[in-house]
């Protein structure tokens, strides 16, 4: 166990400078000059471009930069963005907000997704669970941003029921609209994923054992088959963590939630090399101990799996 | 004094005639199983009984309808789109399909218990061994979790588990096929239940094996004077252990009889095409004998005598007419005890 989790760190590290290698080429690629864009329209003095370009380094070679870049980054300097505040203070105020946001997503994707899945397949081919799988199909095909603006345009701008744009993040009556908007697409998996693992496994041999030890239904159901459905779905929640991190771009776009998803997407609309890679680095590093973790917990539901 | 008064004082086999004295009996039991190809007749009109402390042997083909009518009797059918359409399952003379879900769960695991085939797939595979004995003293008793696992052991040793206490915490796929039959068996005996019935329990083992299991299973039934329904395909399992034998043909029985006068004069075609296609040693080098042909299908089962199609003695009568299961006489007309056959042609199977 202690080698297997020594052995996933170590894996880590050129997973880590692999990815960040990538989106610190990514942003160099993407066309047009970040210093000259300040100016819009204006025409820059040239000297000033240059001033401006030789402080964050830019006129270095490439190769130089993500040399520097990662040097700093392993001493804990994330590097300064354009308007010249620290990124790592970015980040701190960022970070807690989709962390939050995320939390209320994964609440309410565990307790609905798996409560709607259980309930369906309990209930394998009958009504109820012909109607979740027609639920979560539309919820499945329709795009994250049209389920947004249809929930705020309704539940929000027209209803009034909850406030449009998120005020204060540690709210988290404020957070539930987009947090539940956020968690919709996994959620309908999830239900999905429940749904199929309860039927199959209602069937199995062990559940006919269990039955005719005489057990009550509830414990049939809450201890023999919950326990061996969930070890598929905790994988899926522990993967879609990093998912929710990623699909807050858009969601914390639609419901101006001021979190790491905005952040980005300023960086990416200036530009901004140093945010974006400290952004995208701190997101792989946290899917990263994720999988681990789940991995590991894999191993906790499931005895007949064993790390070595 | 009111006549409920006197029945009240009569103690166990309860008031009635000596019938209902049975520890189980299976009176005309139907089971039908409703799918999308139609009507599949699985059980047509079976009767058997067990006392306590005997073994009745259910023998045939798969799909005869041998495990089905255990299902009913545990009550562990999947209804829908499993069916009883009539019959009755009495337990010391009280019909379980009456009776409510909740008073039929406590008579499961605590009066009646099952073996299962596959002890792997049987057992759940998350839950270690000990968790999964301890939950019948659990549930039933209302023991603590700390008395179960002791109570756990204790089975385990029971039923010969090398190093029991330090293997109550691993989990079914850590152990081998026998010692997780054992298990099973283990489960099925924890409250000391009257009748254990026993789907096939040595099928998925290795011969060696599957001696140990029956000599234990055969030593407990003595130990606790446990009725036994074991279910088999196997003839050679149940010559040691059985006391009598129902054969299964279609979801019928077709032949009844005490065990050694049925390997000694069949009295029907089937069972004498099944110990016939037995391997014998003093045979080597012949071809073995088979019963040609294939079970009916249930959605379509043969008019007549569902035999008929694969019989070497049909005649007109057995496609049209189904044989009822009639006693068996000697050649004289003395009875034969317990002796019964489902064929036109009983007398000329048997003593011809």
């Amino acid at each position: 166990m202690g080698r297997y989790v020594a052995r996933r760190l170590l894996q880590m590290i050129p997973v880590f400078i692999g990815t960040t290698l990538i989106i610190f080429l990514m942003v160099h690629i993407l066309p047009g000059d970040p210093i000259r864009a300040m100016w819009g329209d204006k025409a820059a003095d040239p000297a000033q471009v240059a001033s401006l370009r030789h402080e964050f380094g830019l006129d270095q070679p490439l190769w130089k930069q993500y040399v520097d870049y990662m040097g700093n980054l392993f001493q804990g300097d994330f590097g300064k963005t354009f308007g010249g505040r620290e990124v790592i203070d970015e980040m701190s105020e960022s970070f807690p907000v989709t962390l939050r946001l995320t939390a209320v997503a994964m609440i309410i994707e565990i307790i609905v997704g798996i409560g709607l899945g259980a309930w369906a397949g309990l209930r394998a081919g009958k009504a109820a669970d012909t109607g979740v799988l027609i639920f979560t199909l539309i919820v499945i095909s329709i795009p994250v941003f049209v389920l947004g603006f249809l929930a705020r345009f309704v539940l929000a701008d027209q209803l009034g029921w909850v406030a449009p744009n998120v005020q204060d993040s540690t709210d988290y009556a404020q957070l539930f609209l987009p947090g539940f908007v956020l968690a919709m697409l996994s959620m309908a998996y999830v239900a999905r994923l429940t749904r199929t693992t309860f039927a199959e496994n209602l069937r199995a041999d062990y559940m006919r054992t269990a039955m005719a030890k005489g057990l009550p239904r509830r414990r049939i159901v809450g201890v023999h088959l919950l326990r061996n459905s969930l070890i598929p779905v905790v994988t899926f929640l522990g993967t879609d963590i990093g998912g929710f991190i990623g699909g807050a771009v858009v969601t914390e776009g639609i419901f101006n939630v001021q979190g790491v998803g905005n952040l980005l997407f300023k960086a990416l609309q200036q530009r901004e090399g140093s945010t974006i890679v400290g952004v995208v680095t701190v997101f792989v590093l946290v899917i990263l101990v994720i999988n681990l973790l789940v991995d590991l917990l894999y191993a906790v539901l499931d005895p007949r799996i064993r790390y070595a | 004094m009111t006549i409920m008064d006197k029945t009240a004082d009569i103690p166990a086999p309860r008031a009635g005639g000596p019938d209902d004295a049975r520890l189980l009996e299976v009176r005309d039991l139907h089971v039908e199983f409703h799918t999308r190809d139609g009507v599949a007749k699985a059980v047509n009109g079976v009767n058997y009984s067990v006392d306590s402390g005997e073994t009745l042997a259910v023998l045939g083909e798969s799909g005869s309808g041998k495990s089905v009518t255990a299902q009913a009797i545990m009550g562990i059918l999947d209804m829908p789109p499993g069916k009883i359409p009539q019959g009755q399952i009495l337990y010391r003379g009280q019909d379980m399909l009456t009776m409510s879900n909740e008073e039929r769960r406590k008579i499961r695991g605590q009066k009646i218990a099952m073996i299962f085939q596959d002890a792997l797939s049987s057992l759940n595979p998350v839950l270690s061994v000990g968790y999964q004995l301890g939950e019948m003293f659990r549930v039933h008793q209302g023991l603590s979790k700390k008395q179960a696992k002791a109570k756990a052991i204790e089975l385990m040793e029971r039923v010969k588990i090398p190093a029991a206490k330090q293997r109550v915490s691993d989990y079914p796929h850590q152990f081998s096929g026998g010692m997780r039959q054992r298990i099973m068996i283990a489960m099925a005996l924890a409250l000391e239940p009257d009748l254990i019935i026993a789907d096939e329990p040595t099928t998925a083992l290795d011969v060696t094996v599957q001696a140990q299991v029956m000599d234990l299973l055969k030593e407990l039934q003595t130990e606790f004077n446990m009725g036994l329904i074991l279910i088999t395909h196997d003839l050679g399992v149940v010559a040691d252990v059985a006391d009598k034998i129902a054969v299964m043909y279609a979801g019928r029985i077709v032949e009844t009889a005490p065990v050694h006068e049925l390997y000694k004069r069949p009295a029907h075609p089937y069972t004498r095409g099944l110990l016939d296609s037995i391997p014998r040693l003093d045979q080597k080098g012949q071809e073995l004998y088979a019963i040609k042909g294939l079970p009916p299908n249930l959605l379509k089962i043969p008019s007549g005598c569902a035999f008929n199609p694969r019989c070497p003695k049909a005649e007109d009568i057995c496609r049209t007419e189904i044989p009822a299961l009639v006693p068996v006489s000697e050649q004289d007309g003395s009875e034969l005890p317990g002796r019964g056959s489902a064929c036109h042609f009983w007398k000329e199977t048997i003593h011809g």
